[in-house]
């Protein structure tokens, strides 16, 4: 279960040696390591386990060179595009290239578009666990309804207005309108 | 200030599916595991045969030399050495 702990307090724990927090750590930007490889840079799904292993072995190992431990996402997003580069480098047959050239196309937009899913992620992680779970399942996890509705032990023809009103409730935190806690419970 | 239309809202939640989950546990399990990663492998760089049976059968390699099945270890040796 993730804690209402920020990305500052996370790293000093993790630095302190405790295992939760690395846990914790990892969970929290493990789907945000993993798109950037997959989407942004398009490896397979080999390398991009690859990628995802080594960044948080590098991350671990060199948690005490982050100088603003609150500035973990935007370092964790260079060390992955790092590790990225260097895998699509050694697959490529030709000559050296700068980084420029072995980046797809587009692939500033779509780490800015994953920039903007990881800040709409950590607001939804503020919403009722019933928000949570539902919009989850039905947009990142891509489950039907017949599959939401046996998970969750609801009746199918609930799903889709329910989603709608999660949704209302996380574009009101997100546009500010609510503060985390006031949501209410599921209806 | 965004907009969050609807729309725009779901295309930005799918934008992060979930890794897969042994990934996650790998990569959570791994830095307390690194010890025993970190003989085996040094002893699969000194010894050829060793890593040729790591990289036929991992599992019944650790096995068969008496080391305990940590996943951590495994799945990080299984990136490695590219095993079945």
């Amino acid at each position: 279960m993730a804690s209402a702990l920020s990305d500052r307090e996370l790293v000093a724990r993790c630095r302190a040696g405790d295992q939760q927090a690395w846990a914790e750590l990892v969970e929290r930007f493990s789907r945000y390591v993993y798109a950037i490889s997959v989407q942004g840079f398009r490896l397979s799904q080999h390398d991009a386990e690859d990628v995802f292993q080594e960044v948080f072995a590098r991350a671990y190992q060199h948690l005490d060179r982050l100088r603003d431990d609150a500035a973990l996402r935007p370092w964790l997003a260079q060390l992955t595009r790092r590790l990225c580069i260097d895998r699509l480098r050694a697959a490529a047959r030709e000559a050296p290239a700068a980084d420029e050239e072995l980046e797809p196309a587009g692939v500033d937009e779509t780490l800015a578009l994953l920039d903007e899913a990881l800040m709409v992620h950590e607001a939804l992680a503020q919403t009722p666990g019933h928000c949570r779970e539902i919009i989850d399942r039905f947009f990142a996890r891509d489950e039907s309804y017949h599959t939401i509705g046996d998970a969750l032990d609801l009746p199918p023809g609930t799903i889709a207005s329910r989603i709608s009103r999660c949704l209302a409730r996380l574009r009101e935190l997100l546009e500010g309108r609510t503060e985390p806690g006031q949501a209410s419970g599921p209806q | 200030m965004s907009s969050y239309e609807e729309e725009r809202l779901a295309r930005l939640i799918r934008a992060l599916p979930p890794a897969p989950e042994g990934w996650i546990r790998a990569a959570q399990e791994l830095p307390f595991a690194r010890t025993q990663l970190d003989d085996i492998v040094a002893r699969a760089e000194a010894d050829a045969a060793f890593r040729e049976r790591l990289v036929a059968d991992l599992e019944t390699a650790l096995e068969a030399e008496g080391y305990e099945r940590d996943p951590a270890v495994v799945e990080a040796l299984r990136v490695r050495f590219k095993s079945k």
